[in-house]
C-alpha cells in the first residue's frame, strides 16, 4: 500500500473534523482541509479526497469538483519541492521565459513535470504579487525575486543537492 | 396579462415570467441552452441574447440575456436586432470550437437541441482553425452513455442531477474550457433519476444506452402515448418502436403529473417486452409439457374446461381496467377477484375510501411540489412511488421561494433563489421504519415500527384537533415530536400528509387521513396523498372483487372448476403452501399473460397477451387518475390484448351470452356503463374516432424511412399498414399532427425548427402549463372538488394500534421494496436487472457480528446477508419483497434461527 | 512631506508592529472613535462623505455599499464583513505590502467596517501563495484577540467581532466578489448573479460586504480624522491616498503611497526612477492586466478614477505595468490573454470558449502563422465580449480591455507579424 492509499493519520483527521466544526457549514473547510492533507502528504490522492469528503459530509464527486477547480490543490503526486514560477505579464516582460527555459534545462523537465528523482516539480503560476521584483518564483514557501541566470542556477544547485535523505547542510 | 413588444409586435406575457419564456410562448424562435423550464434560469450559456430598450424613445437599447430578464409590462425588445443575432451566432460558434463534427454517428442526431440551435442561429461556416480538446469518457453504468467531447458546458446535467434530484455522484470538474461533467470515477450513476440526463442534455453527451443498442433515428421511430406500468404514480410516457420491437421510453409531459421527468425504473423498465420470458403462442399442457397449440385448439380446450364447474377469474393490479373487466365479465362479478391477497386487497379499498371521504385535497404530483410542510407517515416514497419522491424533494424549497418572493426575486432565477435560501428548508418529516433517500433533507426523522408510526400519526391528529382520539402511553420523545409536527402542520399554508400501504398496516393510511382531516377543518389547502403499489391497484379497488383469500375459500369448498388468471403471477401473492393448496383444489388453471411466470409454468392453458406496447388500455393511478395507454406495436396474431382473450374465452364457453366488444372503445363504454365509480374513464383520452383537421393523427414522423426496405429480407412488397381499431393514431406517417394535439395523444414532439424534446414548448399553453390540446386523463376520485370551501370532517378512525412489542426469537419482517429488483416487470428488463443488488436484511444492531441471518417464514427458510443499522427499532427487519422469499409482500413474524444452523 | 496614513507604520526592516506598538504609533484611534462614540450609521455616514471608493478595481463608493446592508444589530442577525485579499490581478502587489507591513491596520479597518454594518463575523480571503502575509495576519489576529480588540464586547461597546483567515485554493476569479463568496462556501468558485447583491444575500444567503484590503485600511483613518481630512488628501475629486505601483523596465519598480490623483508621469519618473537605460516607454496598463492600454503620450494623466477613464482606460488597482519599446506588444497581449483564458471559471460560453480562441490567434500571429483575417476575429471578440453584460461577470470584459486597445495601438506590429511571418523584434535579434 502506497502512502496515497493509506488512511489519513488520525491527528490529521481530527484536525479536519475540528476545522469543519468551526465553520458555519462543514463544507467551508473544504479547501483548508485539502491543503492540510497536502501540507502533510504533498498531494491529495483519490483515497484521501474520499476521506476528507467523508469528514465534511460531502460526496467524493462534490469535493473533487471543488478540488479540481483550484490551482493549488494537487491531485497528482508532486516532488518534495514545488516551484511555482510566475508566468504573468510583469515577469514575462522581465524575461521569465528565458529563465524558465534555463531552469527546465537544469532540472531536465518541462513545466508541469517532476524530476525523475522525485525531488522537484515545476509549475507555472499566475502573478505572485512580487512584480516590483520580477521575475519571481516561489520555492515551497519561500519567495524569490529579481531572478537572473545566476539566481536560477543557485536555486537549481541547492535543489539538486537535496536528496531524499535530507536537505543540504 | 402584460404586453411586451417583440420586434414591434405586441405579445401577451405573464407578469413575472422571463423574456425567454415570453418569447417562446409568443411563438418566436429564440435559442437557448442552459435555461430549462423546470430548472429555471442561471445565465450560463449566453445564447438567449436579445436587445432590450428601456422605452419607446430609447434608440440604443442594450443586449440582455432574455432568460435573466423579467418580462415587465410594456417591455420592448428585439430578437431580430443585428447585434443580438451576431452575438447569438457567435455563441454557437464558440460552442462549436470544441464540439466534434460527429453528428452522423451521434445518437442525438436528428433530435439534438444543439443542431436545432445551430441551424436557428445560422452558424454554418467554421472559422476556428485550431485543435479541439479531447476528454476521456466514463462508463456510467447500464442506463446512460457518456461522450464528453460533445459537451457544451451548459451545466444542465449537474443542475438537474444535484440541485433538482439530490444526486451526489455527478459533478462538474476543472475549469475554463476543460470543464468536465461526470463521476468521480467510472461507475453506475447512483441517482434513481439519472435517465433524465438523456433528455436534459441538449446534445449527445448523455444518451440512452439500451436504446443505442437498438438504435434508430428519431425520424425513423413510431411513437405512441403510454403510461408507465412500473408503479402507481402513472407517469406519462412516449414509447418508441420500430419494426417489431419497443426501442425506448421517453417522458411525456403532463402538467399535473410527471411534468418533465421520469424515474429510471420507468424509463428503462420496458425491456421486459422483448425479454426471453415473453409468451408468443398459446401453450397447452400435453403429456405434462407446455406445448404450443393453435388458437382454435386452445379455445376448444377452454370450452371443455368450462363444463367442469364455475369459472373464477383472478384479475391483476398490473393489468388494464379493460383486461380486468373482461375477465370479470367472463367469470361474473361474484366470481371475480382483484388478484390481491389480504392485507393488500383491503388496503386498496381502504385507500380509495379514505381519499373519497377525506375533507382534505387529493393532490396531484405538481401540487405536492408546492406543499410547504410535509409529513411522510410510514412509506418509503422514493422507492414505492419514485416520481412522487422527486416531487416531495421540491417541496422543501418552498421556504426559499418565500424568501425570494420577499426579496422580489423571481422564482425562476434559480441560482439567486438557491443563494438566498441556502439555509432555508421547508419542514419535511419522515417517519419510517428504515432510512429513506429523503432523510438528508428532512427536518426530523422518526424510526419506529409501523404500529408506532401510526400511533405517532394519531397523536399528531389529536394535537391538531383535540376531538380526535388521544393516544395513550406515548413515549415522551414521540409525544414531543408529535406536538412539534402538529404545530408545524397547523402553521403551514399548504400542509401535505403522505402515507401508503407498503407496510401492510391499515393504521398508517388511517392515521394519515385523521391528520389530514384535522387539518382540513381549518385549512382548505390541506392535502392527503396515499400510495398504492401497482399501476392499476386503484382501478381494481374501484372495480372491486373478491380477495385471493376469498378465492382460496371458494376452492376449498370445491366451488371452482376453472381458474382464469389474468396477468398475475400468484406466486408473488400466495406463499407456496397456500398456492399449492389452491391449485390442488382447482381442476383447471388458465393463465393469460404476456410474460412467462412461475405460475404460467403450472397452467393447463397459457394464452399470450399483449404488453402495454402492443395494445391500448386504461390504468388508474394512485391519485385516482384514469389514463389511457395506446398501442405502438401491431404484432401478428395470436398475440392480443388480455381483454380480447377473456372475450374469446367467454365466447368459446357460451357464445350466446358472451360480450361482443370489437375494439377498445366498446369495452371502455361497457366499463363506464356498468361500474359507476369508473364512469368517466371514456374521457381519459379521445376515442378512435378522434380527428384533427379531419384526419387521424400520425404516429410516425413524415420522414420515416425504409418502410419497405426494412423488411426486404422477408418481402420486397410494400406491406399494407396494420389495422389499428383501438387507437386514434394512424400507425403510419400519413395523418395530421400539430401543436394542438391532445396531451393524451402525443406520439412524439416536433415543431418546425425544433426537433428535440425541447419542442414541447410549442405544445403548451404556457411554458410549464397545461397542454394546448388539453391534459391527459381524468380524475375519478375528486377531480371536481378543487373548491375552496372546507368540507365536513369524516369520522376519525378509532382503532389505534397498541405499541409494537418485539418478540423473543422472532422478528417482524417488513417489506421494503427497492427501486430496482422488487417490481416484477422492470426486473425482467436487462438494464434494470444489471442494477439489482443482492437481497439483504436490515435490522437493528442486535449485538451480533455474523454476516448473515437465517430465517424461517411460512415453511420457507432463507439465509440473508445482514446490515446492522443502529437507527432501526429493535424487533423488526426490513426485507426486499419478492427477492429472497417467494410471496413475501406483507409484514410477517419470522423465526430467527440460531446461527450456525445454516443447513436447511 | 505629504501624509501617508496607510504606510506610515510600515517599516520592512522592523517588521509589523504588535498591538501595543500599533497603539503607541497612533493605531486603534479609529476603532475607539467608532465603537465608543459613534452609531453604526454615523460610521457609514462619515465614510460616505469621505468619498472613499473601492480600491479593488471597480471603484464603488464604500459608504454607499455599506448602506445597503439590512440594519439589524450584529447580535440578532448573522452578517459577514469580508476582506478581499485575493490580489491576483497581474501587475498588482499592494495588498500584500499592507498585510505584511501592518496587519493590524487591516484588522482595525475590519473592526470598524464590521461595526458599521453590524457584522459579527470577519473573514480575510487571502491568496494561498501569500505565506508571509498569512503568518503575520495569524499572529496579529491572535494578538488582537489577546488584547481584547477581537472577540465579544469590544471596548465594552456590546459589539462582538472576530476574524478568521481563509486561504484560497487559488483562482483569479475568486477575487470577483460573488465568486469569492462561492469559494468561501467551499464550492466551485463560480460567480453569482446579482440580485441578490451580497450586501443583502451573500455568504449562505446572509448579508455580506466584500471590501478590498486597501479600502478597509483607509477606514480607521477616515473615522479618526474625519471625512474632510480624507478628501483633502486627494489632489483632485477623489479623496485619500492610493498605493500606486510600477512594474516593467523602470529603474526602481515598486509601490508608493501618494495622493489620489498623482500624475502618472510623476509616479514613473520620480518614484520609479524613469525607464532603464536603453528602454523607452511604449505603452502601459495603468491599473492591472484588465485595464486598457494607454500609450506613452498619455502619461500626464492624473491617476484618479475619472481622469483615467477619460483617457480611455480604468484606474483599476492603480498598479501600472509598463511596456517598453524592446518588448513585443503581441507577445505581451498573448501573455495576458493566456492568463485570462486559463483563469476563466468555465461558467459562461463567450469567456470559456472565446478567450482560448483569442489566445490561440495571438499565439499564431506571434509565431508567424497568423493571417490577416485573424485580426478581424480578434476585433470581433473584443467587440462581442468587451461590453459588460455579454458575459456573466466582468472577467471577460477585463480580458478584452487590453486586447481592444492593443489592436488599436499596435496595429502596425500586428501587421508586421503577419506579413513577416513572425516577430520583427525577435527576427532582428
Ligand atoms: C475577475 C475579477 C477579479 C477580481 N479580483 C479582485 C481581487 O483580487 N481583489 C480585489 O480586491 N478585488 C477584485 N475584484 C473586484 C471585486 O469584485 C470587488 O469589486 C471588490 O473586492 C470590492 O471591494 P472594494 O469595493 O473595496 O473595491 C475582481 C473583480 C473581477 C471581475
Ligand atoms: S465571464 Fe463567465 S466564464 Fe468568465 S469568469 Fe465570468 S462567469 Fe466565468
Ligand atoms: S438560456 Fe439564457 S443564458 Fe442560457
Amino acid at each position: 500500500m502506497s502512502t496515497a492509499d493509506a488512511p489519513l493519520p488520525p491527528d490529521l483527521r481530527a484536525d479536519i473534523a475540528a476545522m469543519a466544526a468551526a465553520e458555519h457549514h462543514a463544507r467551508m473547510a473544504a479547501i483548508p482541509a485539502l491543503m492540510a492533507v497536502q501540507a502533510r502528504l504533498g498531494w491529495v490522492s483519490d483515497a484521501h479526497l474520499a476521506d476528507v469528503a467523508g469528514l465534511l459530509g460531502l460526496s467524493p464527486a462534490d469535493l473533487d469538483g471543488v478540488a479540481t477547480f483550484f490551482n493549488l490543490v494537487f491531485r497528482r503526486p508532486v516532488g518534495r519541492h514545488v516551484i511555482l514560477m510566475c508566468d504573468s505579464v510583469s515577469c514575462w516582460i522581465m524575461g521569465r521565459d528565458a529563465l524558465c527555459a534555463r531552469l527546465c534545462d537544469r532540472l531536465g523537465i518541462r513545466p508541469g513535470q517532476t524530476t525523475a528523482d522525485g525531488a522537484v516539480t515545476l509549475l507555472p503560476i499566475v502573478c505572485l504579487g512580487h512584480c516590483d521584483h520580477a521575475p519571481a518564483m516561489l520555492v515551497d514557501r519561500t519567495l524569490h525575486g529579481d531572478l537572473d541566470e545566476a539566481g536560477i542556477d543557485r536555486i537549481a544547485n541547492a535543489l539538486a543537492a537535496d536528496t531524499p535523505e535530507g536537505p543540504p547542510t | 396579462m402584460a404586453t411586451i413588444h417583440i420586434d414591434g409586435r405586441p405579445c401577451p406575457a405573464r407578469p413575472g415570467e422571463n423574456l425567454l419564456q415570453a418569447c417562446l410562448e409568443a411563438g418566436a424562435d429564440l435559442p437557448y441552452f442552459c435555461w430549462h423550464p423546470e430548472l429555471g434560469s442561471v445565465g450560463a450559456c449566453r445564447q438567449c441574447a436579445v436587445r432590450q430598450y428601456s422605452g419607446p424613445d430609447d434608440r440604443t437599447g442594450r443586449i440582455v440575456m432574455a432568460c435573466m430578464t423579467p418580462a415587465t409590462d410594456g417591455a420592448i425588445l428585439s430578437i431580430d436586432d443585428a447585434e443580438a443575432r451576431e452575438f447569438r451566432a457567435s455563441v454557437v460558434e464558440w460552442l462549436m470550437t470544441n464540439h466534434p463534427h460527429d453528428c452522423p454517428v451521434c445518437a442525438e442526431g436528428g433530435e439534438c437541441h444543439l443542431q436545432d440551435m445551430t441551424v436557428m442561429t445560422g452558424h454554418a461556416v467554421r472559422r476556428y482553425r485550431f485543435t479541439k480538446r479531447t476528454h476521456r469518457n466514463q462508463d456510467l453504468g447500464p442506463f446512460v452513455n457518456h461522450e464528453m467531447n460533445r459537451c457544451i458546458a451548459c451545466y444542465r446535467c449537474v443542475r438537474f442531477y444535484r440541485d433538482y434530484a439530490g444526486g451526489e455522484d455527478l459533478a462538474a470538474f476543472a475549469t475554463h474550457n476543460d470543464v468536465y461533467f461526470g463521476r468521480h470515477a467510472d461507475g453506475a450513476l447512483e441517482n434513481g433519476f439519472s435517465g433524465n440526463l438523456v433528455e436534459i442534455c441538449p446534445t449527445g453527451v448523455f444518451t440512452d444506452k439500451p436504446f443505442s443498442a437498438v438504435y434508430s433515428r428519431k425520424w425513423d421511430l413510431r411513437g405512441a402515448p403510454s403510461v408507465c406500468t412500473h408503479c402507481a404514480v402513472g407517469c406519462n410516457t412516449i414509447v418508441n418502436a420500430r419494426q417489431d420491437s419497443t426501442r425506448r421510453v421517453l417522458n411525456r409531459y403532463h402538467d399535473a403529473v410527471n411534468r418533465y421527468f421520469l424515474c429510471d425504473r420507468g424509463r428503462f423498465g420496458h425491456g421486459f417486452t422483448a425479454a426471453p420470458s415473453r409468451l408468443r403462442a398459446p401453450l397447452a399442457r400435453i403429456d405434462g409439457r407446455p406445448t404450443p397449440v393453435p388458437v382454435q385448439d386452445a379455445l376448444r380446450r377452454f370450452q371443455m374446461m368450462a363444463q367442469d364447474g364455475p369459472v373464477v377469474g383472478i384479475g391483476s393490479s398490473r393489468a388494464s381496467l379493460e383486461s380486468n373487466f373482461a375477465l370479470r365479465a367472463l367469470a361474473g362479478p361474484a366470481r371475480f377477484s382483484t388478484g390481491m391477497a389480504e392485507p393488500e386487497h383491503g388496503l386498496a379499498r381502504l385507500v380509495a375510501d379514505l381519499l373519497r371521504a377525506s375533507p382534505a385535497r387529493n393532490p396531484t404530483l405538481h401540487d405536492m411540489e408546492s406543499a410547504d410542510a410535509v409529513l411522510i407517515l410510514g412509506e418509503n416514497v422514493t422507492v414505492t412511488a419514485p416520481r412522487a419522491g422527486l416531487a416531495l424533494r421540491q417541496a422543501v424549497r418552498q421556504a426559499a421561494f418565500d424568501i425570494a418572493d420577499a426579496a422580489r426575486i423571481p422564482r425562476w432565477m434559480d441560482a439567486a433563489v438557491r443563494t438566498l435560501g441556502a439555509e432555508a428548508c421547508s419542514p419535511l418529516f419522515v417517519a419510517t421504519p428504515g432510512p429513506t433517500d429523503l432523510d438528508p433533507i428532512a427536518r426530523a426523522t422518526y424510526r419506529a415500527a409501523p404500529d408506532d408510526i401510526a400511533r405517532l400519526g394519531f397523536a399528531i391528529a389529536h394535537g391538531i384537533d383535540p376531538t380526535a382520539p388521544d393516544v395513550p402511553d406515548l413515549p415522551e420523545d414521540a409525544a414531543r415530536l408529535a406536538a412539534d409536527i402538529a404545530a408545524t402542520l397547523r402553521a403551514a399554508a399548504r400542509p401535505l400528509i403522505v402515507a401508503g400501504t407498503q407496510y401492510g398496516t391499515a393504521a398508517l393510511p388511517q392515521a394519515a387521513a385523521a391528520i389530514a382531516a384535522a387539518l382540513a377543518a381549518h385549512n382548505s389547502a390541506a392535502a392527503l396523498s396515499l400510495i398504492l403499489p401497482d399501476c392499476d391497484s386503484m382501478g381494481l379497488a374501484l372495480m372491486d372483487g373478491l380477495s385471493l383469500d376469498a378465492v382460496r375459500a371458494l376452492a376449498r369448498d370445491g366451488g371452482i372448476g376453472t381458474l382464469v388468471v389474468m396477468e398475475n403471477d400468484l406466486t408473488r401473492r400466495l406463499d407456496p403452501a397456500a398456492l399449492d393448496a389452491l391449485l390442488a383444489a382447482v381442476p383447471h388453471l388458465v393463465v393469460i399473460d404476456h410474460t412467462a411466470t412461475p405460475l404460467s409454468a403450472r397452467a393447463d392453458l397459457v394464452l399470450p397477451s399483449a404488453s402495454f406496447a402492443e395494445c391500448g388500455g386504461t390504468l388508474v393511478s394512485t391519485e385516482g387518475r384514469a389514463q389511457r395507454f395506446l398501442q405502438v406495436l401491431f404484432p401478428d396474431p395470436p398475440l392480443q390484448a388480455g381483454w380480447r382473450w377473456a372475450r374469446d374465452l367467454a365466447q368459446a364457453a357460451d357464445p350466446g351470452t358472451a360480450p361482443v366488444w370489437q375494439d377498445l372503445d366498446d369495452i371502455v363504454a361497457a366499463i363506464a356503463a356498468e361500474i359507476p365509480s369508473l364512469a368517466p374513464i371514456g374521457r381519459a383520452a379521445p376515442d378512435a374516432a378522434y380527428r384533427l383537421d379531419g384526419a387521424r393523427l400520425r404516429s410516425e414522423p413524415p420522414r420515416i424511412s425504409g418502410r419497405t426496405a426494412v423488411r426486404a429480407n422477408i418481402s420486397v412488397r410494400d406491406r399494407p399498414p396494420p389495422a389499428a381499431p383501438d387507437t386514434p393514431l394512424a400507425p403510419t406517417m400519413e395523418g395530421a399532427y400539430g401543436p394542438a394535439i391532445p396531451g393524451a395523444l402525443v406520439p412524439y414532439y416536433q415543431a418546425p425548427g425544433w426537433n428535440s424534446v425541447q419542442s414541447l414548448n410549442r405544445f403548451q399553453q404556457e411554458i410549464g402549463g397545461p397542454m394546448r390540446g388539453g391534459d391527459a386523463g381524468v380524475r375519478l376520485l375528486d377531480g371536481a372538488r378543487q373548491d375552496e370551501t372546507p368540507r365536513p370532517r369524516s369520522a376519525y378512525a378509532t382503532a389505534i394500534p397498541a405499541p409494537f412489542v418485539p418478540r423473543a426469537g422472532e422478528i417482524l419482517l417488513l417489506p421494503e421494496p427497492r427501486l430496482f429488483g422488487t417490481e416484477e416487470l422492470s426486473t425482467l428488463s436487462p438494464p434494470i436487472a444489471a442494477r439489482v443488488e443482492a437481497a439483504a436484511l436490515r435490522i437493528a444492531d442486535d449485538g451480533g457480528a455474523t454476516p448473515t441471518i437465517a430465517l424461517r417464514l411460512n415453511g420457507q427458510r432463507v439465509v440473508l446477508p445482514v446490515i446492522r443499522d443502529p437507527a432501526l427499532p429493535p424487533g423488526i427487519a426490513l426485507c426486499p419483497p419478492h427477492m429472497a422469499l417467494r410471496a413475501f409482500a406483507a409484514p410477517a413474524w419470522a423465526i430467527v434461527q440460531p446461527h450456525g444452523d445454516d443447513t436447511p | 512631506m505629504t501624509e501617508r496614513p496607510l504606510t506610515a507604520m510600515i517599516d520592512p526592516a522592523a517588521g509589523p508592529p504588535d498591538c501595543a506598538a500599533y497603539g503607541r504609533a497612533g493605531g486603534w484611534r479609529g476603532a475607539r472613535a467608532a465603537l465608543r462614540d459613534m452609531t453604526p450609521d454615523a460610521v457609514i455616514d462619515v465614510v460616505t462623505r469621505s468619498t472613499l471608493r473601492g480600491r479593488g478595481g471597480a471603484g464603488f463608493g464604500t459608504g454607499q455599499k455599506w448602506s445597503f446592508v439590512p440594519k439589524e444589530p450584529a447580535a440578532t442577525r448573522r452578517k459577514y464583513l469580508i476582506a478581499n485579499a485575493d490580489e491576483m490581478e497581474p501587475g498588482t502587489f499592494k495588498d500584500r505590502l499592507l498585510m505584511e507591513g501592518n496587519p493590524l491596520q487591516l484588522i482595525e479597518g475590519m473592526i470598524v467596517a464590521g461595526y458599521a454594518i453590524q457584522a459579527g463575523h470577519g473573514v480575510i480571503f487571502l491568496r494561498g501563495e501569500y505565506h508571509v502575509a498569512l503568518d503575520r495576519l495569524t499572529r496579529a489576529i491572535a494578538d488582537a484577540r489577546a488584547t481584547g480588540w477581537l472577540g465579544a464586547d469590544i471596548l465594552g461597546s456590546g459589539f462582538g467581532f472576530d476574524i478568521h483567515v481563509h486561504t484560497s485554493g487559488g483562482r483569479y476569479i475568486c477575487g470577483e466578489e460573488t465568486a469569492l463568496l462561492t469559494a468561501l462556501e467551499g464550492k466551485r468558485a463560480q460567480p453569482r448573479s446579482k440580485p441578490p447583491f451580497p450586501q443583502v444575500g451573500g455568504l449562505w444567503g446572509a448579508p455580506s460586504v466584500v471590501n478590498n484590503v486597501e479600502t478597509l485600511c483607509n477606514v480607521p483613518h477616515i473615522v479618526a480624522n474625519g471625512a474632510e481630512w480624507f478628501r483633502a488628501l486627494g489632489l483632485g475629486p477623489d479623496g485619500g491616498t492610493k498605493l500606486y505601483g510600477i512594474s516593467g523596465r523602470v529603474r526602481r519598480p515598486g509601490t508608493w503611497e501618494l495622493p489620489m490623483g498623482t500624475p502618472l508621469r510623476e509616479i514613473i519618473e520620480q518614484h520609479a526612477g524613469g525607464m532603464r537605460d536603453g528602454y523607452a516607454l511604449r505603452a502601459l496598463l495603468p491599473g492591472g492586466a484588465s485595464t486598457a492600454f494607454l500609450d506613452a503620450g498619455q502619461v500626464d494623466v492624473a491617476m484618479e478614477y475619472g481622469a483615467v477613464e477619460k483617457a480611455g482606460s480604468r484606474l483599476g488597482t492603480g498598479q501600472a505595468i509598463l511596456l517598453d519599446d524592446r518588448t513585443c506588444p503581441i507577445g505581451m497581449l498573448h501573455n495576458l490573454e493566456h492568463f485570462f483564458a486559463q483563469e476563466s471559471c468555465g461558467w459562461c460560453t463567450p469567456c470559456r470558449d472565446g478567450l482560448p480562441w483569442v489566445e490561440r490567434l495571438l499565439a499564431a500571429i506571434e509565431d508567424g502563422s497568423g493571417a490577416p483575417e485573424d485580426l478581424d476575429r480578434l476585433a470581433d471578440h473584443a467587440r462581442l465580449l468587451g461590453p459588460m453584460g455579454r458575459t456573466f461577470c466582468a472577467h471577460a470584459p477585463g480580458a478584452m480591455a487590453p486586447l481592444a486597445s492593443g489592436l488599436r495601438l499596435f496595429r502596425a506590429d500586428f501587421e508586421a507579424h503577419i506579413h513577416q511571418r513572425g516577430c520583427p523584434l525577435r527576427q532582428a535579434a
